[in-house]
């Protein structure tokens, strides 16, 4: 016979929680407005990406023993690289075992839709109390009218430039258009100090680039109804060819090789004069300042500024943020505990104290947080970041943000695309190239 | 128990023999068992078969349905035929894949066979701290691969690299080299890094080659007028060729079917212009979810292999005739 030993500790929980609950009732437990201490035991493992700002993984490490002691059971995350989080995901559906929580980027919740639990039951109330979730949710953490992912927050991303650079070749103000943009970053370059844009294969940077950039000209890769590929257009190869000559006259071309961090440590380091980014840069060498200098010795993070959207295209102005929500694994043994850590990890008084820490890196994923007292308190370069998730598109723009738009930014054709075209493949044949990989992802 | 019976001739004293017990009989019947050979055979193989079955014909058996099926991420698979092998056959990315993985087997191993063999000649001299230096060549073959790896990325960091500022500040260079930025150049650079890595194997193999070889036959050379080159050519290198032969082949496996290196050097790119087949195939099964191509792009690996393992076996097979 199996004897489990009942520690002292678990002993008092357990009958302390029955004892309230029988001579308190669910009357009493209502009054009390806060969720009961259920000793559920077991143990919830969620696995989330490093992120950007350290202090943001911190946080949530001192609060997962609060949160093991609010649900009885222990509650343990893991920090992983980001672009290693779709593999992990796979192993784990398959194998059917793994972390019970594992965030999500993007919408790829309709890429593993069928290994992923409703959770609308947890979502719809807290968006309802918060405002409302931005609308890039309802269409990344949203299938079939089912949440299968939580929101949990959106990163914002600007041009981090150098002011004093652009002051010095006459540039007073950040570019309104791409062609501005151009003869500023030549003259950068020129001086040493190009522009920074990573066009690798890596999570965020290159696609928080290249979609948007895709659209400034009047691109996308299908159309409204999401079945029918229309990369192949005027407005696609005027950009690629726009960004052929913008990529030799303005723009440092390592960026090739780059991944989510090398724009980051480049702009420390003085390389750069521009980038594309979260406001990681900004927050970290405030954080660092006595590192992270000037080439005048002067803490760099004042002379950062930010422009809130890449310049301006013909056809317009656009952005793609990146949405993250937790999603819970249908393999899971512990879904319930998985829903009751999401909704502690959601209450305001937890939320909070993350959101602050990242100081507009991460907003919230519902419009309250908008109006965090927080926003008051944080320099006037992270402001751009307060109102910035409204703006988002997605994937798959003009069409839905399906499975298959995952799968083309999974296999990276769009930064491909433009990748191809600025090591010399010919703007057309690049744009053919998208075409015929689009048109088997969508049409095959 | 043992008790006397009465026996043999004459007045000989009673001999003493053990009559069987009930543990006798069992044991005489696994001694039995155990003496038929096709019983023990199999007895002997049957954890290995086991094992073997376990771990490489099961995953293997799965690869060939999953590359026969529609399967994906957390979906029910379906037989689909050959659809994904001509899928993977009609994509460009998967035919620059295939041919950067014939181009970086083909040169690496090359590579790694003429440096090997040069490091095995010059360790299978005498000279001072000889240990040391075998030893210390083994480095590259210890260190785990992402390591390694991830400091030859930092080498060939598009900004940051050690070698671009050296050659830089020694005037070799007046802008950077685009070790990872240009498809070509990340191509020659992944080569380099698997020759640097793969090099210690062969050279530690052909040196144990080298010192089967008798050194009368060096002296009998000599003594007939053969130069060092002539030596080589007409002593070392017939001689060695059957554990070149095998090296080669067990290199151009592993080659052939390299996925670290490429994953942490340049992940695929630039746009997919270093992709070899097993990072290409993880990409599509692993990362995107699609496991039905992925394991057929990865199975694609296996006729290439099986043709240049059974060319290579078959003349090691007549060297050995010979």
């Amino acid at each position: 016979m199996v004897c489990r030993e009942l520690s002292r500790r678990r002993f008092v929980k357990v009958t302390g929680t029955a004892a309230a609950v029988a001579t308190m009732g669910i009357e009493g437990i209502l009054s009390a407005r806060r969720a009961p201490v259920y000793a559920q035991g077991g143990k919830l493992h969620i696995v989330r990406w490093v992120d950007f700002i350290p202090e943001a993984d911190v946080e949530l490490k001192r609060q997962a023993p609060e949160a093991s002691k609010a649900l009885g059971a222990e509650v343990t995350f893991e920090f992983i690289n980001a672009n290693d989080l779709q593999p992990r995901i796979t192993a784990a559906i398959q194998s059917g075992s793994g972390a019970d929580i594992i965030q999500m980027l993007w919408n790829w919740p309709h890429l593993y839709a069928n290994g992923l639990v409703d959770v609308s039951d947890v979502a719809e109330p807290i968006g309802k109390a918060q405002g409302g979730f931005y609308d890039v949710f309802e269409a990344s953490a949203k299938v079939a009218g089912r949440w299968l992912a939580m929101p949990h927050a959106v990163i914002g991303n600007a041009v981090a430039y150098r002011r004093s650079w652009f002051n010095e070749i006459g540039a007073k103000e950040f570019p309104k258009t791409w062609e501005e943009y151009r003869e500023v970053g030549k003259k950068l370059k020129a001086k040493g100090k190009p522009i920074g844009q990573a066009l690798g294969h890596s999570f965020g940077d290159p696609p928080t680039f290249v979609y948007p950039f895709l659209w400034d000209f009047g691109g996308a890769e299908v159309d409204a109804s999401g079945k029918k590929v229309a990369i192949n257009s005027k407005g696609t190869i005027e950009s690629v060819k726009f960004l052929q000559s913008f990529w030799k006259d303005a723009c440092d071309e390592g960026g090739l090789a780059w991944d989510d961090t090398n724009n980051n440590r480049a702009f420390h380091a003085g390389e750069i004069s521009a980038t594309l980014n979260g406001a990681s840069i900004y927050i970290v060498a405030k954080r660092q300042k006595d590192k992270i200098k000037d080439d005048k010795g002067e803490p760099l993070y004042q002379d950062i500024e930010h422009a809130a959207l890449m310049p301006k295209g013909p056809a317009g102005q656009f952005a793609l943020y990146l949405p993250f929500q937790h999603s819970i694994m249908k393999y899971s043994k512990n879904q319930k505990l998985a829903k009751d850590f999401l909704k502690w990890l959601h209450q305001d008084a937890n939320y909070g104290k993350w959101f602050e820490v990242n100081e507009g890196y991460s907003v919230g994923a519902a419009k309250k947080w908008e109006d965090h007292p927080m926003w008051a308190k944080v320099d006037k370069p992270l402001q751009v970041f307060r109102q910035a998730a409204r703006l988002t598109r997605a994937f798959g723009h003009p069409g839905p943000a399906s499975a298959k738009a995952t799968e083309a930014y999974t296999k990276y054709v769009i930064v491909d695309m433009y990748a191809k075209a600025v090591q010399g493949t010919k703007a057309e044949d690049a744009v053919k190239w998208a075409e015929g990989e689009l048109k088997k992802i969508y049409e095959g | 128990m043992k008790k006397p019976i009465a026996g043999g001739a004459g007045s000989a004293a009673p001999v003493e023999v053990a009559l069987p017990h009930s543990g006798t009989s069992q044991r005489r019947a696994l001694t039995g068992l155990l003496e038929n050979e096709r019983f023990l055979a199999f007895v002997l193989l049957a954890p290995t078969v086991l094992l073997l079955g376990l771990f490489i014909a099961y995953p293997f058996v799965m690869g060939v349905w999953f590359s026969l099926s529609d399967i994906s991420v957390g979906n029910p698979a379906h037989f689909v035929g050959l659809r994904n092998f001509v899928k993977a056959w009609n994509d460009s990315i998967f035919r620059t894949a295939f041919w950067n993985t014939s181009f970086y087997t083909f040169w690496a191993t090359i590579f790694k066979l003429a440096l090997g063999m040069w490091l095995a000649l010059l360790l299978n001299r005498h000279f001072r701290g000889k240990r040391i230096v075998r030893a210390s060549m083994l480095l590259p073959f210890i260190v785990p691969t992402v390591l390694s790896t991830f400091a030859w990325r930092w080498m060939f960091d598009p900004t940051f690299s050690v070698l671009n500022w050296t050659l830089y500040k020694t005037g070799f260079i007046v802008a950077k080299l685009p070790f990872l930025s240009n498809g070509d150049w990340a191509l020659w650079c992944a080569i380099a890094v698997n020759t640097w890595r793969g090099m210690p194997f062969f050279a530690i193999t052909l040196l144990a080659g080298l010192q089967t070889i008798n050194t009368d036959l060096h002296e009998a050379a000599s003594l007939d007028g053969a130069n060092g080159w002539k030596r080589f050519w007409h002593v070392t290198w017939p001689l060695l060729k059957p554990v070149t032969v095998v090296v080669v082949v067990f290199s151009i496996i592993q080659t052939f079917s390299d996925f670290q290196l490429i994953y942490v050097l340049t992940g695929g790119g630039p746009a997919n212009s270093t992709h070899l087949l097993a990072t290409y195939a993880y990409q599509i099964g692993v990362a995107t979810g699609l496991l039905g191509e992925g394991a057929a792009i990865s199975l694609c690996m296996l006729p290439v292999l099986f043709i240049v393992v059974w060319i290579q076996l078959r003349y090691l097979r007549r060297l050995e005739g010979a």
